[in-house]
């Protein structure tokens, strides 16, 4: 076996430019696919054109409120790019420098201000998308909703909060600004307390009855408001979002990229490596020479199975400790990772001789490799509500019987404690480590005899 | 006896074959050529019959040269002696590059030499094996007259040195040319077993119309007389 092993190895080191595109091409794959991963749009870049004055705030009952910051509050979720004209804002948008504009207009806050009068008007921002990419329209839909949904709602708490300050100046009494001085208002409280003490100075009769009328609603207006302060506050957010994980915890962000990198290259390798190994055999005419008694079929298969592990083992090592330099990794458990890289590359081994069993041309299988390998990949990335129930079943059963799923939990649990179990991945990878192996077996004894 | 579904491949072939002997096994394209040596190398199993050979082993070459052409005509040879648990596998290789001329290109990379020198890495790993017997199938295909020279000059001189070596072509007039003795296939099926002279004698009782045409002409048309 280990002469068979140093001459596939031999052929690798004559063939560089294949070994390369070999390692590079799963490694650039992996690499866009883990960045992509953890760098997705968490801040998009959107224009921002605000018109509107810098003084202007929006009043209730003729007071102005405090900024409700509501550009900063956009700012913080996206990258904004300010803008000074609609037209440049059109023309980033069009080329698509920026996923959008918002444009704030002159009159947004005197229409929110003219809701509280008798002639309302509606308020309104422009949202400028480039709509030629359905994806990104969909995209820009749903994060500018988003967006606005959390201006509204900061809108919303302020007035509430100065809403809830009127309320306790009616209920407590108080001073109520007015231009450059001040208004006393007495409060329900106040009135009470008066009333009552006036009460029993008046002779019995029909004007003391109508006062303890007077003194009973203004206390009963005190207490009921009293709960009212609290509802206006809550109508401002009346669901609030209380998130408690079940079935299990999810790894942190980055090292579910590195996994998958690290994972996307073994597959890639391993199942490459191997399927064009085998068929290079066949397409050499080598393999019924080699099998008429210099090597069995077990063996042959055996040897490129440690080809694809001992190979792929070496490149994903490597990039792991190429990616030490943007995530730190826990090199305390390198016996872990070694475990999970072992298993997964033979499973994905004996996938990728399964495949090589199954032609007899290098390049045949190599497309068949990739066309197998890189849609269960992305395929077993896709997270669960995301699709129909049912098409969600059909990616389950597909990503359960080919060994890139486990073996992208098993690297995730090897890498970091807390992400979930190894033994469970592990056995998972090795019962259709040898499946594939006997599909293998059953396709050379099939196919590759002469 | 051979069937490959409901075909019919070979049947009723039988033939000895002596130490030294040169045995060309002719026929036209589906007579059963290339099953019936890949049954004596042991690729195929035969659905009914028996194959007998001596202590030594079977060597077997394939029409296409079964060789790694990304490697050097040395590292193949160093990897079937080695597959072949030779004991000095460097001797061995060494002996092959002696016997095949190849020694001064034996660190070239295979891909890059002539169809004829692939043809004799392909036989001289035949012979690691140290075979009594050695199969060639059809092992001048593609081989220009030179090459092809050369190349029955060195397997005359295996067969001097008292290996038996059975060919397959179904070029009539290189087996009359290289054969001691001839197995006619066609369809399966074993027409005639002797000399090149007696071939000729077969084929003027059988098909006398054509005895005074060339060998070629005068085979086909006993083919033909006897229902191929």
């Amino acid at each position: 076996m280990r002469w068979l092993l140093l001459k596939d190895l031999q052929i690798l080191r004559r063939s560089p430019l294949q070994a390369a595109l070999l390692v590079l091409y799963p490694v650039l794959i992996a690499v866009l696919v883990g960045l992509a991963i953890s760098g997705g749009p968490e801040r998009p870049r959107v224009a921002l054109l605000n018109e509107v004055p810098d003084n202007a705030r929006v009043s209730l009952s003729g007071t102005k409120l405090p900024s409700a910051n509501v550009q900063r509050r956009i700012c913080s979720r996206v990258e904004c790019v300010h803008v000074h004209s609609r037209q440049e804002a059109v023309a980033k948008v069009e080329s698509g420098d920026v996923l959008a504009a918002l444009v704030l207009p002159e009159d947004l806050v005197n229409k929110i201000n003219s809701l509280s009068t008798l002639a309302p008007g509606t308020p309104k921002v422009e949202v400028l998308v480039n709509e030629s990419d359905p994806l990104k329209a969909a995209a820009v839909d749903d994060r500018i909703e988003a967006l606005l949904a959390q201006a509204n709602l900061a809108l919303a708490k302020r007035i509430a909060v100065e809403g809830g300050k009127y309320l306790n100046l009616v209920i407590k009494g108080g001073n109520l600004p007015v231009l450059a001085g001040a208004v006393h208002v007495l409060g329900l409280q106040a009135s009470a307390r008066i009333l009552e003490a006036i009460e029993p100075a008046l002779p019995r009769g029909p004007l003391r009855a109508a006062l303890s009328e007077v003194t009973e609603f203004a206390t009963q207006a005190s207490e009921n408001l009293d709960i009212a302060g609290p509802l206006i506050n809550r109508l401002a957010q009346p669901i609030r979002v209380e998130k408690v994980a079940v079935g299990g915890s999810a790894p942190p962000l980055e090292t579910f990229a590195v996994a998958v990198a690290a994972t996307l290259t073994l597959a890639f390798v391993a199942v490459l490596l191997v399927a064009g190994s085998l068929a290079l055999e066949r397409e050499e005419n080598a393999y019924p020479r080699l099998t008429r008694g210099l090597v069995s079929t077990e063996a042959l298969l055996g040897e490129k199975i440690l080809l694809g592990v001992a190979v792929g083992l070496v490149v994903t090592v490597l990039m792991l400790a190429g990616l030490q330099i943007f995530v730190p990794l826990e090199w305390g458990r390198f016996g872990l990772w070694l475990a999970a890289i072992v298993v997964g590359g033979a499973s994905l081994a004996a996938a990728g001789a399964a495949l090589g069993a199954a032609a007899r041309e290098v390049r045949a299988v190599s497309l068949l490799a990739f066309m197998v390998t890189l849609p269960v990949a992305f395929l077993s990335l896709v997270p669960s509500g995301t699709v129909g129930a049912g098409l969600y079943d059909v990616i389950k059963l597909i990503a359960a019987i080919f060994p890139f799923k486990p073996a992208l939990e098993a690297l995730t649990a090897a890498l970091e404690a807390g992400n979930g179990s190894l033994g469970a991945p592990l056995l998972h990878l090795a019962i259709l480590g040898v499946a594939y192996a006997l599909i293998a077996r059953l396709a050379l004894r099939r196919f590759a005899r002469v | 006896m051979k069937s490959f579904g409901g075909l019919e491949a070979l049947r009723g072939v039988g033939f000895a074959a002596e130490a030294g002997e040169l045995l060309a096994v002719i026929g036209p394209n589906g007579a059963g050529k290339t099953t019936l040596l890949s049954i004596l190398a042991g690729i195929l199993d035969a659905d009914g019959g028996e194959v007998e050979v001596g202590a030594r082993a079977v060597g077997w070459v394939p029409q296409q040269a079964a060789l790694y052409r990304r490697l050097t005509v040395e590292e193949n040879l160093m990897l079937f002696a080695r597959l072949e648990k030779h004991e000095d596998p460097a001797a061995s290789v060494a002996e092959m590059l002696e016997l095949t001329g190849l020694g001064e290109r034996r660190g070239e990379i295979v891909a890059r030499l002539s169809g004829g020198n692939q043809q004799r890495i392909n036989i001289a790993i035949g012979l690691l094996a140290r075979p009594g017997v050695l199969l060639l199938d059809e092992p001048s295909v593609g081989l220009d007259p030179r090459q092809r020279a050369r190349l029955w000059e060195f397997v005359s001189g295996l067969a001097g040195g008292g290996t038996t070596v059975i060919f397959s072509t179904h070029d009539i007039q290189e087996a009359e040319r290289y054969g001691d003795r001839m197995l006619v296939l066609a369809d399966g099926e074993a027409l005639f077993d002797g000399s090149a002279e007696e071939l000729r004698e077969a084929v003027r009782s059988e098909a006398p119309e054509a005895a005074d045409r060339d060998f070629e002409t005068a085979f086909v048309a006993y083919l033909h007389h006897r229902g191929h």
